[in-house]
């Protein structure tokens, strides 16, 4: 032992390089050394125009300032209503349709052709986003919150779908394969060893997908989806920024509450 | 009650694990299958409830032939066989109860595992069968709250409920430490004298073969090497499955094999 260690002094070790041949190596840095200094030299940044936009900004701000929650009340009341319908229908219905659609996309689960299929439809609906699809849903359903609820419906069946599909194929195989040597049929064996499995991660992302929808419901509102984004782009619209600032505020303070909420729901269920 | 002619499994990478496996396990016998690492002693195992599908050859429980059922009749007979996990394989969420009425989800229909309500018969056994071996007042506990020793044991009674013919018993004791896996060893040999099961146990561990098995069957790279009783395990044998080592000391004096009783 002595004769090899003394034999081996002084070898030098360096770490292997992440990507072994020198000439991509260098290529890709060099290479993107140059892209990023053309793509700074390019962008076409007009600075008196920066300087013009500061003491724009401080006047919309101060015209914020102060958010007057009383003279459009039942406007944004109802707006927030409206917000909160399309939240929760879009995210019930979204979440009931990506389950079969995510179970379909779990590798260890589905034959190929049906993980092929809902590979595809998450992809679609993923493609998209919600705005774009609240474009397309308000040209076909016309103005109103059910253009509004169509389009989060859609966002969340893509968004929830691929995830419930990747924790399910993260699962743990051990205790799917003893449950399945039970003798226990497909659906049993879904409601024993898929679902507590992947039960709390899932119920995490359906209140973060419930507080995406909800701060979705606000910008698809203003492409003609109803809800608060109408009440807030009206307002935009007619120079009220005070009850724009007042919308504002509601809206980050329903957020907040659903985040803690949220939270706090995800630490009780793990 | 188990025979197994011929088998073969090929891995889709071409690694054949099996190579015309033949193995006759008579009622009532617990027959213990020793080799090194990746010999094919899960595979056998598993080819037999079909949790991995064998390549070639015959497996027959009594005179059901398994290899030739469709799904539906597969579920059905694997109702017979019970099956022990090198990790416990219980799911980690579920309560204690719950883990062990699995057991039963080939007998009682969607629904009425779906809201929980299995037969008072069966709720009854479970009970029995947690008080067997020591964990009746646990029944509440998540899976995951229990130590290793504890959640084997719930392992034993979910493939106890089942009511099954055959253990396929695979490393029940790698993730223990020595004393507690000498009581699992015990507690399952005991059961199966009782329930009159035959059973086959994957096991590593030479020394525990010898002390709880009445035949031993040795594997090595997918062939059988060695079949006896647990006396016949001489260093030549050994070397025949493991290769060449020092085998003097593993080799037991059967003797002393009692230490803490039945506490299991």
């Amino acid at each position: 032992m002595s004769t090899t260690t003394t034999a081996s002094t002084g070898r030098a070790w360096k770490k292997p390089p992440f990507i072994k041949s020198p000439l991509l190596r260098w290529s890709l840095i060099v290479g993107g050394a140059i892209y990023l200094a053309l793509a700074f030299g390019t962008m076409d940044i007009n600075w008196s125009r920066v300087a013009d936009g500061f003491p724009r900004g401080q006047r919309f701000i101060s015209s914020f300032f102060p958010p007057d929650f009383v003279s459009r009340y039942g406007d944004i009341w109802d707006g927030i209503l409206e917000s909160l319908w399309i939240t929760i229908i879009s995210t019930v219905v979204g979440i009931a349709i990506s389950i079969p659609v995510g179970l379909g996309a779990a590798r260890n689960l589905s034959p190929r052709p049906v993980y092929l299929i809902s590979r595809a439809i998450l992809a679609i609906s993923r493609t998209f986003p919600e705005i774009i699809i609240a474009l397309f849903a308000v040209k076909l359903f016309g103005f109103g919150p059910f253009a509004g609820f169509i389009a989060l419906s859609i966002g969340t069946i893509g968004f929830y779908g691929k995830l419930l599909a990747e924790d399910i194929e993260d699962m743990d195989p051990g205790q799917a394969e003893a449950v399945k040597a039970t003798g226990a049929g497909w659906f049993q064996w879904l409601n024993y060893a898929v679902q507590p499995q992947v039960m709390p991660r899932m119920i995490g992302l359906g209140m973060y997908r419930l507080d995406i929808n909800f701060r979705e419901s606000a910008v698809v509102g203003i492409v003609g989806g109803g809800g608060i984004g109408a009440t807030l782009l009206t307002s935009f619209d007619r120079y009220e920024y005070d009850s724009a600032a007042a919308i504002l505020l509601v809206i980050i303070a329903i957020v907040m509450c659903v985040e803690y909420s949220s939270s706090y729901i995800r630490k009780w269920v793990q | 009650m188990l025979r197994i002619v011929d088998l073969v499994k090929q891995y889709k990478t071409g690694d054949k694990a099996l190579k015309g496996v033949s193995l006759e396990v008579p009622d009532g016998q617990v027959m213990a299958l020793i080799g090194p690492s990746g010999a094919g002693k899960s595979t056998l195992i598993r080819c037999v409830n079909r949790l991995v599908e064998p390549t070639m050859g015959k497996v027959f429980l009594g005179d059901i032939e398994l290899t030739r059922l469709s799904q539906g009749q597969l579920r059905r007979v694997r109702r017979r066989m019970g099956m022990i996990f090198q990790e416990y394989a219980l799911v980690e969420r579920l309560t204690v109860m719950e883990n062990v009425l699995s057991g039963r989800l080939g007998y009682v229909p969607f629904w009425r595992s779906f809201f929980r309500k299995f037969p008072q018969s069966d709720v009854d056994e479970a009970f029995r069968l947690l008080q067997r071996v020591g964990l009746d007042h646990m029944v509440d506990k998540r899976a995951d709250e229990l130590s290793g020793g504890q959640r084997q044991r719930v392992g034993i009674c979910r493939a106890l409920i089942q009511n099954p013919g055959l253990l396929l018993v695979d490393e029940p004791t790698a993730s223990l430490d020595p004393k507690t896996s000498r009581q699992i060893m015990r507690l399952i040999k005991e059961l199966c004298a009782e329930r009159k099961l035959s059973a086959i146990i994957n096991i590593h561990d030479v020394l525990l073969a010898q002390m709880f098995a009445e035949r031993i069957v040795g594997l090595q790279l997918g062939e059988i090497v060695y079949d006896g009783p647990p006396e016949g395990l001489t260093p030549d044998v050994l070397t025949q499955i493991y290769g060449e080592e020092d085998w003097e000391a593993t080799i037991s004096k059967v003797e002393d094999e009692d230490e803490e009783g039945g506490a299991a």
